[in-house]
């Protein structure tokens, strides 16, 4: 990175993060409230519980998925690696009705099989959350696939390599250093699941955390009670990552040439596997995405005007927040690669908190924080972009760290020999390198931003509001139809700029 | 530069000025209250109309999200009046102390019930009902028991985070009484889900994932009257239909108590309540014209619990679905 003001970027980045995470909570503490008791802890129990488990099948199910993508060529395959992403990005309500669209007890399947099936329950819940983190899963594996230079394949292909070889020498490296942090944020991001968990999940058995903070907070107005719970739950996660951190082998395969990649020889029984797996992962993500387009463009006439302006404020929010994210997710990864290493660990892990971090803590500690000073909602599209950025961070960090730290391996060297330092460095080495994880973790962001509806809703003053909240009042006047349609165009504007974003990351970035 | 200078301070003198000229009433509400297709626009226009001053909207989420968001403000709020409290929160808007007495003359009310608070203004009402899709489901249930004891399918609102939830919960409690628990026992195989909010459950019923959702008497009348669609009907029960009544109320620390008043009045004028059932999809709370063809008449029997009623059976209402559902 660059030198002293990139440190000082990263420290304050980390700073922003950690102001914008605890002060919120720590407004809601200095507030009376009880500790959880009997009710909190089976809420607790049960976020854990579930999270851990769509976390686990996430992941174990994202090795086959990331196996066949790296195996199998075909035309559309960068197209279709970027549209994998579109799950995650998806605001939840859409994601739960295009899911309830094909699972539904009078669903696509249901309809198939003649008989309505019931998914509400556990499975339900698992179905919803693999369904959004499968995806970023998968997506987190091959960038690991990524980092292997093309002539170590072409070598491997070359010395006859079994399927045996292959994965004693790629596969089980690459799923060693990327699986854990994979896990970890895919669990972090279950742990805030709220309306999808609740519907899914059939009812109050599943009671997520989130759920009882929005009970105390809204209905008892027990902001102390809000805020013990999150806290509670928050020290939980730190233990989960600091399991899962202590997992992680990071992985060295050395520089190479910026060659084609190649496919290595598969016997014929995992080629057709392979391609198996890929139809299957097409349907499981793709017909829901559809289900959503056609409950949608029926809807599209219906909307009101009100659209378009909500739509552009949804897209400056989201380009600020991306753009924000991703340069301190960017100074931040420059300064852990420069920390030692247990000092390192703990500042990534602190980050990658804020995952779990409940919005409607951060929304209300924030509002009680701001209140004195100045009216909320003077402020709301501004702190929207903020609380958003600080919010997507760790997961940018989890995609730039592992990079920058091969690039600092495998041409920091170089660099020194040539003289480069400082901005020199991080224009001509670092940045080209980085560009593909740069483009994937801006449109990450960007797009994770546009469907974000948490913290804005207290803060909103009659002409802010962001598309997502057109939506929800659509819905909340009977007008279903129109709020499909406006999930639709929020989707399509989303995975837009998404798309936009990582492609021009792959354009422009070299092989590492 | 100078004359840069002279304009920025020109400006700022003339918006100053505007602003002292027309005082302003804000207004806090739920957001589909605000939203263009809600009553809001044609309610600022005809006060807007009378009252020489600017009349703001803040849609602030759902009734229970005003009222939190009221007492976050504290002192500072600029709301001068609320509009959209739900009766089932009056406990804790009381709790609050935000709020003054209204002193509007309540003559005009048409409630099925007699309503005398000092602090809390009716400006419409409803009543909870299973609403179904008739070309689906031919025979409904007649009774909130016959429903528990039937096989329909059901979907509801969770109690802890939606005023229809909570109310479903109360209604149980008032009709039930200590067999409250017995009722949602019964009932708690035949819900499919529950969900946080009123707008996803109607979502998946309209999406044909249950035969009834717990929803208004009310509901009918929107897909008759905006969608020429007349196959959606509210099941009627024999125990009656727990009410909703929707109050505004006047902040205590407003800075245009006059202005606030003069609100209130036009809020239950007819100017106001004639145009609500088919902007709010509500029964007015002062009635004064004929409901629009396609609003049913609403039923007799009405339930309405007292505040303190509602305080102290809340949290061992919500207990006993808890404790039934989770099972």
């Amino acid at each position: 990175m660059a030198g002293r003001a990139g440190a000082l970027a990263g420290w304050a980045a980390l700073a922003a993060v950690g102001l914008v995470c605890l002060a919120p909570l720590l407004a809601l503490l200095a507030q009376p409230g009880n500790w959880p008791g009997a009710y909190g802890w089976s809420v607790l129990r049960f976020t854990l519980m579930q999270a851990a488990l769509s976390a686990l099948i996430s992941v174990a199910l994202a090795v086959p998925l990331a196996g066949a993508l790296v195996h199998r060529q075909f035309r559309g395959k960068a197209t279709a690696i970027a549209l994998l992403g579109a799950p995650f990005l998806l605001p939840v309500v859409v994601a739960i009705f295009g899911l309830l669209a094909v699972w539904g007890r009078s669903g696509w399947v249901s309809d198939l099989l003649g008989t309505p099936i019931d998914i509400y329950g556990l499975k339900g819940i698992l179905l919803v959350h693999v369904f959004f983190n499968l995806p970023l899963a998968t997506r987190l594996v091959l960038q690991g696939w990524a980092m292997v230079p093309p002539e170590q394949l072409r070598l491997g292909a070359q010395l006859g390599m079994g399927w045996r070889g292959q994965w004693q020498v790629f596969g089980a490296p690459i799923l060693r250093a990327t699986l854990p942090g994979a896990f970890l944020v895919v669990f972090l991001f279950c742990i805030t699941s709220f309306a999808a968990a609740l519907i899914l999940g059939g009812g109050p058995k599943a009671t997520t955390v989130e759920l009882a903070i929005y009970q105390a907070l809204r209905l008892e107005f027990d902001l102390g009670a809000a805020a013990r719970l999150a806290l509670v739950q928050l020290a939980l996660c730190l233990a989960v990552g600091l399991i899962a951190l202590r997992l992680v082998r990071p992985v060295q395969f050395g520089a190479g040439l910026a060659l084609q990649p190649i496919a290595l020889p598969r016997p014929k029984m995992l080629v057709w596997l392979d391609w198996m797996i890929l139809v299957l992962a097409a349907g499981f993500i793709g017909l829901p995405i559809l289900a959503i387009a056609l409950r949608g463009l029926v809807g599209l006439g219906d909307m009101p005007a009100s659209i378009l302006p909500a739509l552009a404020r949804s897209i400056g929010v989201a380009l600020g927040s991306g753009l924000l994210a991703t340069m301190a997710a960017l100074a931040l990864a420059g300064l852990i690669t420069r920390l030692r290493q247990g000092l390192a660990r703990g500042v990534e892990l602190g980050v990658m908190l804020a995952l779990a971090a409940s919005p409607f803590v951060l929304g209300t500690g924030l509002f009680i924080l701001f209140n004195p000073i100045l009216d909320p909602s003077d402020v709301a599209l501004p702190l929207t972009a903020l609380v958003n950025a600080v919010l997507i961070l760790p997961l940018l960090l989890r995609l730039f760290m592992p990079a920058l730290a091969q690039i600092k391996a495998d041409y920091g060297r170089l660099a020194q020999m040539c003289g480069l330092a400082g901005f020199a460095q991080f224009r001509f080495v670092t940045l080209p390198l980085l560009a593909r994880p740069l483009g994937l973790g801006m449109g990450l962001a960007v797009a994770l931003s546009m469907g974000d509806l948490g913290v804005i809703t207290l803060f909103a003053s009659p002409d802010a509001g962001t598309l997502p909240m057109v939506m929800h009042r659509l819905m909340g006047s009977y007008q279903t139809a129109a709020a499909a349609g406006a999930g639709l165009v929020l989707v399509t504007a989303t995975l837009g700029l998404f798309y936009v974003f990582d492609k021009m990351g792959a354009r422009l970035g070299h092989r590492i | 530069m100078n004359n840069r200078l002279t304009l920025a301070a020109a400006l700022v003198i003339a918006t100053g000025a505007a602003s002292a000229d027309t005082p302003e009433l804000v207004v806090y509400t739920y957001d589909s209250f605000a939203a263009e297709w809600g009553p809001g626009p044609a309610i600022k226009a005809s006060f807007e109309a009378e009252c020489a001053c600017t009349l703001t909207f803040v849609p602030a989420g759902d009734g229970a999200e005003v009222l939190s968001r009221l007492r976050l403000e504290g002192a500072r709020s600029d709301a001068d009046v609320v509009v959209g409290l739900d009766s089932s929160l009056i406990p804790q808007a009381n709790d609050a102390g935000l709020f003054a007495p209204h002193g509007q003359d309540m003559a005009g009310l048409t409630l099925p019930i007699s309503w005398d608070d000092a602090t809390y203004l009716p400006f419409d009402w409803g009543y909870l009902a299973f609403v179904f899709d008739q070309t689906r489901l031919a025979n409904p249930p007649a009774s909130l028991e016959e429903l528990a004891r039937g096989d329909v399918s059901v979907i509801i609102q969770d109690p802890r985070s939606s005023t229809p939830g909570l109310g479903l919960v109360l209604w149980a409690k008032a009709v039930f009484g200590d067999e409250a628990h017995q009722f949602w026992d019964a009932f708690a195989d035949q819900i499919v889900t529950v969900t946080p909010g009123w707008s996803e459950a109607y979502g998946l019923f309209l999406e044909g994932e249950a035969e009834m959702v717990l929803s208004y008497t009310t509901s009918p009348a929107y897909h008759i009257i905006a969608e020429g669609d007349d196959t959606k009907a509210a099941a009627r029960f024999a125990e009656g239909h727990y009410m909703q009544i929707e109050l505004a109320a006047q902040l205590a620390g407003s800075d245009q108590p006059a202005l606030a008043a003069a609100f209130l009045a036009h809020l239950i004028s007819p100017a106001v309540q004639d145009i609500i059932p088919t902007s709010n999809w509500m029964y007015p709370a002062a009635q004064s014209a004929a409901l629009p063809d396609g609003f049913v008449a609403a039923p007799d029997e009405a339930l309405l619990m007292p505040t303190d009623w509602v305080a102290a059976n809340r949290d061992l209402a919500i207990d006993e679905w808890l404790a039934a559902l989770a099972r």
